[in-house]
Formats: structure tokens, C-alpha cells, sequence
């Protein structure tokens, strides 16, 4: 359809196509994400009927077994099958837990997102201020040391800066809790409403249970939000200096407003809802990050579970979780990018 | 880098400078030569590129750095602190760490060069059939590129490392698996901005067949953007293949390489600090210089983005 014929088309019309469009994508996808996990299912080298048997099995349990499990039918057959189960959230057993992998993921999934959201808060706080400093300052000392700070956070691995802050901070000076997402003491006082255990806590007002919990979230929090530093810094330095170099700016000076109300009631007003969009999309890496940072602080999160899973070749909990968060990722691509639409008045 | 710099040594400095040039070699000799000037005002960027030349040159030298074997086990003389026999200590086997970073350099090269190999021709060829051939292939092989990247990187590689097994080859597999997108995107584009090209018609009209246009004409001129691309996300596979290791998946003991050895050395990290700090200071050291070169490139490719 050239631009001509769509520009004469009636505009419900075309809003339609483009609905079902994008909604035939997303349906495509989801099932790409599907077959990708169930691949990975089928490429694992743990024997599926050994996994359900255990390893001393007789021929006729095994045989008996292997057809239950659908493994004797056509590939495509099984493929359909494992749809369909995922579609009633039928996610199977978890071997190391003996409970149904999706309930096992509802428990997991709070503390992950928790700790995320921490992350992404701290992201923002250092990430925005350093990409207008260094935005402002353009090619001076500073803009290169605020370059360096957010790449440093991009190349230091975070696996090793948790072990590392773990050491100095809890270790030597014993400033923060040790691993877990609260004390042993503290486990099971307050009963969850969100699952969100800094929200939960201050909801019921057990302000020495929030104290706990915060003294345990910050580090990975932090750490995790580091990395992020990078991108958000970047992005708002590249924004910021493209609405510095805007006429209305160089106007508003001339009227004799105040550099800083210049750079914090102008410029940034202005960069607000882009900013927002990256921010959100920064999430789908922290999930990438959580993954090794909640092994490292024993955060019984969605990354402890998946890497838990791998190591028992637990072959349900894998395939499970990869595809939670093949579909948290989906879901903030699309949030993100109506965001943007909904908030940005040019676009609509 | 070196070779410019040797042949502007030998012929006059106008060879590179003047505004005609007189054929194809030289005029592509001082497109280089200026993106080489573009490239060495930024500090940092030089600074990236000599670190990345120093991990190559430890990787090529290992054997004479050092008077140690990095699989070699001393029980008697395991988790010394730094000295001068063991200039950053020993690890729980009694092998020198200094060593085993050194060879690690090894490891992390062979990773780089093979994730190279292998994601520069698949990115390649799914994006220029996908870019010059249009219509359904470009819809089919997109989608599939969408699938692949609506993941998370490292998850995905997880995923794949973990059902192809432990193990170097089957995690640069695994990685490549991830990092090929990316690529294929970029050379989509490439492709498709070349397509409707006068010289492509002009070669269809001589009546090349597809397979020919696409492996001759547009295979070429989509690689080197491919291959900066590749650059800039260097440091991203460095990262999810030392997270790899440390996870347990990517290379296995005795091998040297830093992300496995900074797990192994966790259990002895309150008193043998530096069996965890050198290697991961390795990673971050190596991963950082390639973006600070990535960085500058980027700059010096495209101008108006970063700045």
C-alpha cells in the first residue's frame, strides 16, 4: 500500500488494520516464543521418562511411561499438545520442588519484580541527573567522566560486583543483610498481600520488617540499577543536548531565564515522556542481570529458580521460566511503545 | 590500523590527502585514513583499541609471560596471597592466578573470534535474502528475527547452553544463537537500500541470477557495517559468556577462563580475596575497552547520533 492510497482510506478503517496487524504480530510471536522453549525441552539431555520415573525403571514402566508422556507421537503432534497446556498454564511438575512449576512461578515472581523495580529506581535517580550534567557540560572533563561512570556499570561484570560489594559491605563492614530477601527472624511475619515485600510491610506499618527488607534489597538493587546507568545516561545526554541546541531554548536565554530553569522547567520537561519509554524498556535487560545477581545474593527470585532448574536439568522449571520472562519482555516492548503513543501528543 | 599507517610512511603525504583520487585503492586508502583521524580524537577510544591490542598480544604470548602452567596443581602451596614468585596469588589447587588470567585472555579471544565467524555470515545472509528478495522471505525471515530478539540475551543463551549441554564450544553456540539478530537487521537494511540501486539493475539486466546478485553485489557492501556492528557488541558477549562460566555452562575446569574462575574462587573469597578479584577485573577491564572502542566508532561512523 503506497503512502497515497493510505492517506485516502477512511481513518477507522485503517486504525482497524493496524490493530489486527499488530495483533497477528504479537500472536506470531507468542508462538515463536513457544516453539523456542519447547526446542530447548526437546534438545535438553535429560531424559523426560527418567525424569518422571527415576533412574531405576523396568522396560515395560519405561514403554508405558514414554506414551503417556506423548513422546512416541509426530513432533508437530507434541508441539500442539505443549501449546495447549500452556494455554490452560499447565506447566508441568518441578522435579526439585514436587510442585506444579506455575505455582512455583507466582511465588518466584514478586521478589524478581521487586527487585527490579528497586533497580530500576536507583537506575533512574543516577542515570538522569549524570546524562544532563554531562549533556550541559558537553565535551568538557566531566561529560568523559560521566561517560566513563555509565560504560564502567556496562562492563563490570555483575556477578562479580555483587560478590565484590558483598565483601566490603556485608563482610568487612557489616552494613547491609546478608543474602535472602529478609532475616530468618523476621521470615513469615507479615503475611503477603502484594507479594512485594517493601509494600507489603510498609502497608501493615511493621516498620522494623521494611528497615530488614531494605537493608537486604538495596545492594542487588543498586548493583543491578548500575548497569542500566549506561543507557539511560546516554539516552538522556543525546536528548537533552538535542532540545539544548532547540531555538526556543536559545529564545528563553535571551529573555533572560535562569540557566537552571532553563535546563530543569525547559529542556527536561520536554524529554520527560521519551525518557519514560527507555526506562521502561531498560527492564527487560535487568531481568537479564537479576538472573545472575539473584544467585550471587540468594535472591529467591525467578533467576535463582531458572539457574536452580539448569543445574538439576530440571527440564519443566527451564522451559517455564524462560518463557515468563520471553513474555514479561513482550509485554514491555508493547507497554513501552503505547506508552509513548498515549503520553506524546504528536503521535496521536 | 598499522598497515595505513606504514603505507602513508612510503608514499607522500598528498597520496592521502588530495581530492582526486586517482583510483579505487587509493580513494578507499584515505576514506580509512580519515575515519582513522576521526577515530584518534577521542582519548578514550584509543584507549579501548590499545587495551583490546594488549589482550590480543597476552593471548598470542601467554606461553612467554609467564613461567608457570595454568592447569598446574601444587596442593602444598594453595590460597597464598600475591608475592613475587605468585605475583596475584594462588587458588585453591595452588595454581598461579596470574597465569590462569593470562590464558584466560586465550579463552576470551577464541570466544570473540568464533561468535564472529559464526554470526557474521548467518546475520549476513538472512538480511540481505530478506532485504533484496522482499515480500514473503522478508516477512517470514523478520518474524523470525523478532522471535529471537523478543528474549532477553542472556536468558536465551542460557536456555541454549543448557540443553546443548555444558561445555566452550556448545556455549559460543549458545551465545551466537543470541547474537545474530542484530546483525541480520542491520544488513536487511543495507540490502534494502541497495536493491532498487541502478548498478543492481544494470547486473539483473545482464541477466545474474538471484543467488549471484545477492552472494556477489549485495553480500559485500553490507559487510562492514556488519562487522562495526559486530565490534559494538563485543562487550556484550564477553559479559554473557563470563556469565555463562560463572553459571557453570560455558568452559569447563581445568580451562582458564575468568567467568569460571571467579566462581570457583567464591567459596574462598573472605580470605583469599584475590582469587576472585583478578579475573573479574579482567572481564570488566577487557569488556569496557571495547566499548570505549565501540563507543568512538560509533562516533566516527555516524556523526550526529552519539554527539
Amino acid at each position: 500500500m503506497t503512502t497515497y492510497e493510505a492517506f485516502n482510506r477512511p481513518q477507522r478503517f485503517l486504525r482497524l488494520r493496524q490493530f489486527s496487524g499488530k495483533a497477528v504480530s504479537i500472536l506470531v510471536t507468542l508462538v515463536g516464543l513457544l516453539l523456542l522453549t519447547f526446542t530447548m525441552g526437546r534438545l535438553l539431555p535429560a531424559d523426560p521418562v527418567l525424569a518422571v520415573t527415576g533412574s531405576e525403571v523396568d522396560k515395560a514402566t519405561y514403554e508405558r511411561v514414554y506414551n503417556e508422556l506423548g513422546l512416541g507421537e509426530p513432533i508437530w503432534r507434541q508441539f500442539a499438545s505443549y501449546i495447549g497446556r500452556m494455554l490452560t498454564g499447565d506447566m508441568g511438575q518441578s522435579l526439585t520442588t514436587g510442585r506444579p512449576v506455575a505455582q512455583d512461578l507466582l511465588t518466584v515472581f514478586p521478589a524478581t519484580i521487586e527487585l527490579a523495580l528497586v533497580a530500576m529506581l536507583c537506575g533512574t535517580l543516577i542515570g538522569v541527573p549524570l546524562g544532563i550534567v554531562a549533556a550541559v557540560n558537553r565535551g568538557k572533563l566531566i561529560d568523559h567522566i560521566a561517560r566513563i561512570v555509565g560504560l564502567a556499570g556496562h562492563s563490570i561484570p555483575i556477578f562479580w560486583l555483587g560478590l565484590m560489594a558483598l565483601f566490603v559491605f556485608y563482610a568487612k563492614l557489616r552494613w547491609v543483610g546478608a543474602s535472602g530477601r529478609i532475616d530468618i527472624l523476621n521470615e513469615g511475619l507479615v503475611p503477603p498481600i502484594t507479594g512485594l515485600m517493601l509494600l507489603d510491610t510498609a502497608l501493615q506499618g511493621e516498620w522494623d520488617v521494611f528497615r530488614d527488607a531494605l537493608s537486604h534489597i538495596i545492594l542487588p538493587g543498586a548493583i543491578l540499577g548500575y548497569y542500566s546507568v549506561a543507557y539511560i545516561s546516554r539516552m538522556t545526554r543525546s536528548f537533552m543536548l538535542e532540545q539544548l541546541g532547540q531555538e526556543y531554548i536559545i529564545s528563553a536565554r535571551a529573555k533572560g531565564v535562569s540557566r537552571r530553569q532553563m535546563i530543569w522547567s525547559h529542556a527536561f520537561k520536554n524529554i520527560r515522556v521519551q525518557l519514560l519509554t527507555v526506562i521502561a524498556l531498560t527492564f527487560g535487560g535487568l531481568l537479564d542481570g537479576a538472573v545472575l545477581i539473584e544467585t550471587v545474593f540468594g535472591w529467591p527470585g525467578l533467576g535463582q529458580y531458572l539457574t536452580r532448574g539448569l543445574k538439576m536439568n530440571d527440564m519443566n522449571v527451564v522451559m517455564g521460566a524462560v518463557l515468563l520472562i520471553g513474555i514479561v519482555f513482550l509485554t514491555i516492548n508493547i507497554i513501552s511503545d503505547k506508552l509513548y503513543r498515549i503520553l506524546d501528543p504528536r503521535t496521536r | 590500523m598499522t598497515a595505513i599507517m606504514t603505507s602513508s610512511g612510503a608514499r607522500p603525504k598528498s597520496w592521502l590527502k588530495t581530492d582526486t583520487p586517482k583510483d579505487a585503492f587509493q580513494a578507499s586508502v584515505q576514506q580509512l585514513y580519515q575515519g582513522w583521524r576521526r577515530f584518534t580524537i577521542h582519548p578514550l577510544g584509543l584507549l579501548g583499541l590499545g587495551i583490546i591490542l594488549l589482550l590480543i598480544a597476552t593471548a598470542i604470548a601467554a606461553p612467554w609471560l609467564t613461567p608457570y602452567d595454568p592447569a598446574a596443581q601444587d596442593m602444598m602451596g594453595r590460597l597464598q596471597p600475591p608475592s613475587a614468585a605468585h605475583w596475584l596469588g594462588t587458588d585453591e589447587f595452588g595454581r598461579d592466578v596470574f597465569t590462569r588470567v593470562v590464558y584466560g585472555a586465550r579463552t576470551t579471544l577464541y570466544i570473540i573470534m568464533l561468535v564472529t565467524i559464526i554470526v557474521a555470515p548467518i546475520g549476513l545472509i538472512i538480511g540481505a535474502c530478506a532485504g533484496y528478495l522482499g515480500g514473503w522471505a522478508d516477512e517470514v525471515l523478520m518474524r523470525v528475527t523478532d522471535i529471537f530478539l523478543s528474549f532477553p540475551g542472556l536468558v536465551l543463551a542460557l536456555g541454549f547452553a543448557a540443553a546443548l549441554g555444558p561445555g566452550i564450544t556448545n556455549a559460543i553456540i549458545a551465545i551466537a544463537l543470541t547474537a545474530w539478530p542484530p546483525m541480520a537487521r542491520l544488513a536487511r537494511a543495507e540490502a534494502l537500500s541497495l536493491r532498487n540501486a541502478d548498478f543492481i539493475a544494470a547486473v539483473r539486466l545482464q541477466g545474474a541470477s538471484r543467488t549471484r546478485i545477492i552472494t556477489r553485489h549485495i553480500l559485500p557492501m553490507c559487510l562492514p557495517s556488519v562487522i562495526v556492528r559486530i565490534t559494538l557488541n563485543m562487550a556484550g558477549v564477553i559479559l554473557t559468556a563470563a556469565g555463562l562460566g560463572f553459571l557453570g555452562l560455558g568452559a569447563q575446569p581445568p580451562m582458564a577462563e575468568w567467568g569460571a574462575m571467579v566462581s570457583t574462587g567464591r567459596e574462598y573469597m573472605l580470605d583469599s580475596p584475590w582469587v576472585v578479584a583478578a579475573p573479574g577485573i579482567a572481564i570488566a577491564v577487557v569488556s569496557l575497552a571495547f566499548n570505549l572502542a565501540g563507543d568512538a566508532l560509533r562516533d566516527v561512523l555516524d556523526p550526529k547520533g552519539g554527539e
